[in-house]
């Protein structure tokens, strides 16, 4: 039966089921037992640092819900050598920002195993982690750094805009025998939609229609799901009909659900949380450009951050970020 | 000690596989034929076989850019390894992964690393999969003095102390970071001391001499089954080639490196033992010593001969096939 939850419950949920059901799951991270298992103590567990893993401890106990020192490195590092070895761990990497000191196990081990031997090692490696700015955390919590994860031949990388394809899709993350890191835009944590009680999963590489048009393809990831589907709707006050695309799915990246819509549409804007340069935004302008070419009726337009660090105060913040205003203008420029 | 003629036999087998092994190698890229980068373990056989002497099935070891020797040591087959160099199709990895990723996972060997220190946290990850499935195994990761400065082996000796984990930390002092005298870079006379900082026992070992190596692997190795948790063990050595294959030396001193050759070689210190406390008769060793020459022989020449990987197995094994 399916009830309102949030991104954050829905996650939570998700991995409660993985933990129920496959004794080879553990979850690791800084705080996400976070003082659990002291209850005599009159004290509560803290869940880690959005909440998303409270009461996972209490029910499956130190020995598959560890607390890790703050050291996102050996954290990972040895994350990696657990999948290897038989274990389907699942890392929560608390902000995407500290891949600066932990890029390695991702970077030069996890990703490349499987192929350095020959197909013979296997990575079941899940590593959550929040992204996006929004919550005045600044330049070092904020970043969307998904593009370099996404990058890396041997990595996936996911991003759900709501809270159906986050329980979805980080299942179908635990289960795959690749490592997997999944975003938690901080943009859509905490909004609600209908997700059903039991288990499913979302498959990796699928992009979705969240809704439907025919003069214009919106592509959003994350948190710029929510605001394409707001300017769609602004949009068709004018008489312009939206398609947003949903990516969900960084790497693989599902190019055919982009074609097609661009096809219909003829014009495409791209909008995304992080910097402009190198990014995900560019790799959908590129697919335009290269797979189709024949299709495109005016130049793809990218609404994303500016090539700045993210700023702390509220107001310059705003300006970082994309809006729906900003896609609205965009789409005006290309009409 | 508690080791039978048959171990003995093994041991010496392995110790003379790894260096022939190496010796092998370095004629090969002399003669033009083989690619890549080579770093030979040559000097430090004794600490591969002692401490692998001490492992079984259950057990896992992670090793570095140097790692042919653990390979040898931990049971992995020359042929394949032979054929992964040569970068044949047949090679152990497919002729995807070269000297610096052989790995045989089947052996419980995890590979050996590109990256200086990233085999700790492996290991360490690998003990903790012995741990939460209660396999009884134990994992070990090898690394040199170098590795010792980097943040990976601090953070992984911390968790897995913590952790009780059953895991032994092979530090491999041979005096030499790449080109830098370990005493440059590293403040402490001994790594072991490193161990305090995380209330884990330690130990040192002459890493010239299987038999204390092999001692001192054994308690640690113990002590990891008996879930009291990691060791650190230092390992003092020395590395006879450079660096890598083609290294002029110009940093390191002849005599320093003769010195070792002639009087504390560990093949050599092995066999005055095992045939002066007549455990083995020589004639024993030389026989062995023609069968591993024999064997590597034939392995170049398998893989001289052994079909290179189809151009399309470029795009294979980046994912799994789901």
């Amino acid at each position: 039966m399916a009830r309102e939850i949030t991104v954050a419950a829905a996650i939570n949920e998700a991995l409660r089921i993985a933990l129920e059901m496959d004794p080879d799951v553990v979850l690791m991270g800084e705080d996400v037992a976070g003082g659990g298992t002291r209850e005599a103590e009159g004290t509560d567990e803290a869940g880690g640092i959005m909440g998303t893993t409270r009461g996972l401890v209490t029910q499956f106990g130190n020995e598959r819900v560890l607390d890790t020192p703050i050291s996102e490195m050996g954290m990972l590092g040895t994350a990696v050598g657990a999948a290897l070895t038989g274990l389907r761990p699942i890392v929560e990497l608390m902000f995407i920002d500290f891949l600066g000191v932990c890029l390695d196990p991702l970077l030069n081990q996890a990703s490349k195993l499987r192929y350095m031997f020959g197909g013979k090692a296997r990575v079941p490696l899940t590593v959550r982690t929040v992204t996006g700015a929004g919550m005045q955390s600044a330049a070092q919590h904020s970043q969307s750094l998904y593009w370099i994860t996404a990058g890396i031949p041997g990595l996936k990388t996911v991003i759900p805009s709501n809270a159906y394809d986050a329980k979805g899709l980080l299942l179908a993350s635990i289960r795959s025998d690749d490592p997997v890191v999944f975003c938690e835009p901080k943009g859509v944590l905490f909004d609600s939609c209908d997700v059903p009680e039991g288990d499913y999963i979302v498959p990796l590489g699928k992009a979705a229609v969240s809704r439907e048009g025919s003069d214009i393809t919106l592509v959003g990831m994350g948190a710029t799901v929510k605001m394409a589907l707001a300017a769609a709707e602004a949009l068709a006050a004018d008489g312009t009909s939206a398609e947003v695309i949903d990516l969900r799915s960084l790497a693989p990246l599902d190019e055919q659900t982009v074609l097609t819509s661009l096809e219909k549409t003829g014009r495409l804007v791209v909008v995304d949380e992080a910097t402009p340069r190198c990014g995900i935004a560019s790799d959908i302008a590129r697919l335009c450009v290269t797979k189709g070419f024949d299709f495109l009726d005016a130049p793809v337009g990218c609404v994303t951050a500016p090539h700045t660090p993210v700023p702390f105060s509220a107001i310059l913040e705003q300006a970082y970020m994309p809006s729906p205003d900003k896609i609205v203008a965009a789409v005006r420029e290309l009409s | 000690m508690d080791l039978t003629k048959e171990q003995l036999l093994v041991t010496y087998r392995k110790m003379r596989m790894i260096r022939s092994f190496e010796e092998k190698l370095s004629e090969l890229v002399t003669a033009g034929k083989l690619g890549g980068f080579l770093h030979l373990y040559a000097g430090q056989e004794a600490v591969a076989a002692g401490v692998c002497g001490r492992l079984d099935e259950r057990d896992y070891v992670s090793t570095t850019h140097r790692g042919h020797g653990h390979c040898i040591a931990k049971g992995v087959r020359a042929k394949g390894m032979m054929a992964e160099l040569f970068g044949r199709s047949t090679g152990v990895c497919k002729g995807k992964g070269g000297s610096m990723h052989i790995a045989d996972l089947e052996a419980g060997m995890l590979g050996a690393n590109g990256i200086v220190g990233a085999g700790i946290p492996l290991a360490t990850g690998a003990a903790l999969t012995c741990k939460v499935k209660n396999t009884g195994g134990v994992a070990v990761a090898f690394f040199g003095d170098g590795a010792s400065n980097q943040g990976q082996f601090h953070e992984a000796l911390n968790m897995a102390a913590n952790w009780k984990l059953p895991a032994v930390y092979v530090v491999e002092n041979n005096g030499w970071g790449e080109f830098t005298p370990t005493e440059f870079v590293v403040p402490v006379k001994d790594i072991a001391v490193r161990a305090d900082s995380y209330a884990m026992r330690s130990d040192i070992a002459d890493g010239n001499d299987f038999f204390d190596v092999y001692e001192k692997a054994g308690l640690a190795v113990e002590a990891a089954r008996a879930g009291e948790g990691p060791t650190l063990l230092e390992c003092k050595t020395y590395r006879y080639y450079g660096h890598y294959v083609g290294d002029p030396l110009a940093y390191r001193s002849k005599a320093e490196a003769e010195k070792w050759k002639t009087e504390r070689d560990p093949l050599d210190a092995f066999e005055s033992r095992v045939v002066g406390d007549a455990m083995l008769e020589a004639e024993e060793l030389r026989r062995i010593d023609g069968e591993v020459t024999a064997e590597l022989d034939a392995a170049v020449e398998a893989a001289e001969n052994d079909p290179l990987p189809d151009p399309a197995s470029l795009y294979e094994d980046v994912y799994a096939q789901e």
